[in-house]
């Protein structure tokens, strides 16, 4: 567009929805908020160095990749397991309706779910995808194909097509 | 940096295609969330709101200094929330909290229950001689007119009639700085940022209360 970054606020209007998905994606709904929180926390402080004219929201789902290895990891540190659905501040209703799908998300490998979110969520290329959780862009096309296969299986079937 | 598309990339698959969207107070809460910690970590550069009043919708913004900046909807509050990110800093935050003193100051003001502010203006967007005219305008009394002639001799340059001119109609700070209190040396009322109609407005406020 410009040679000028526009104002943050219109960043977080425009990117939150889908971040907050691509977060819900790969950690669940119960771990998304803090993630998200933290990737725009992240976003804000380095924003003033982003150059003008890149793409935002590859940008913005490279940080919420690296929050939620972060979180992912602690996650594997944590006492025990791991209800998909603990009890926490609830969800609304309509955040709630999707939660068959993120349930069969956390299913995944981490691999898997990373690609699927990244791609089929957050709508980044596999080229992007594959250097955000490494190996080949045929590597994450698969990946993220395995994952939406798997997703079939234990989603699909009943789910919407 | 990063691509947007390839060629022959597989379309996304139908599996999302019927999520919800996400729920406004859910985006609202994240929102408020990344307002607080920005706050607390210092990085909350530039806060806006807008408020209502008897000259139109009004756009408030301030940095950790003060009020920085009050712009009429003529100015096109878009475009001033954009001169901000390339003249402060990007880091703008909607954080209506931030500028509740401002904006009860400022109401106070149109209800005629307030002659002066108190509230801390920070004046870094006007430099040089523009910055001094702000200065002595702030020294113009409530309800009182001063010519742009006078600020002239006022801010040290006798001659400098046209630039007080100029500092007035770029004053980032207009009711609480009151540039509209500049009137021509005739008595006319001269030009004002936010149109001749809302300088009569403010005019006659103060005279009345």
């Amino acid at each position: 567009m410009s040679t000028t970054l526009p104002p943050f606020e219109e960043i977080v209007s425009t990117h939150g929805p889908t971040v907050l998905r691509v977060c819900r994606a790969v950690l669940g709904p119960m771990d998304a908020e803090d993630a998200w929180s933290e990737t725009f926390l992240a976003a804000l402080r380095a924003y003033p160095t982003l150059r003008p004219g890149s793409n935002v929201e590859a940008w913005l789902v490279t940080i919420a990749h690296r929050k939620a290895i972060d979180q992912a990891r602690a996650r594997t540190h944590r006492p025990l397991p791991v209800d998909p659905l603990p009890e926490r501040a609830a969800p609304s209703e309509a955040d709630r309706s999707d939660g068959d799908l993120w349930a069969a998300m956390q299913a995944l490998p981490f691999k898997q779910r990373a690609a699927v979110a990244y791609h089929h969520v957050g709508g980044m290329p596999y080229a992007d995808v594959a250097a955000l959780i490494g190996g080949s862009q045929d590597a994450a096309r698969r990946a993220a194909a395995d994952g939406i296969a798997k997703l079939r299986k234990t989603y699909g079937e009943g789910g919407p097509r | 940096m990063m691509t947007t598309h390839e060629p022959g990339e597989p379309e996304r698959s139908d599996l999302f295609v019927g999520l919800t969207a996400i729920d406004e107070g859910t985006m609202r809460r994240l929102h408020g969330r990344l307002v607080r910690e920005a706050q607390t970590e210092g990085l909350l550069d530039v806060a806006y709101r807008t408020i209502d009043s008897p000259v139109g919708p009004l756009l408030l913004a301030a940095t950790a200094k003060g009020l920085v900046r009050v712009a009429y909807q003529c100015e096109d509050h878009e475009k001033v929330l954009e001169r901000l990110a390339r003249d402060l800093s990007p880091r703008i935050l909607h954080a209506p909290a931030r500028l509740d003193a401002a904006a009860k100051e400022i109401d106070e003001y149109f209800a005629g229950l307030r002659r002066g502010f108190e509230l801390p203006v920070d004046l870094s967007l006007a430099s040089g001689f523009r910055r001094l005219v702000l200065a002595r305008l702030r020294e113009i009394g409530y309800g009182q007119t001063a010519s742009y002639a006078a600020i002239a001799v006022a801010a040290g340059n006798p001659k400098a009639v046209r630039a007080v001119g100029t500092a007035c109609a770029t004053n980032p700070i207009p009711v609480v700085v009151p540039c509209h209190r500049v009137v021509r040396t005739d008595g006319s009322i001269g030009q004002y940022v936010g149109g001749v109609e809302a300088k009569r407005t403010l005019l006659t406020l103060e005279a009345a209360a």
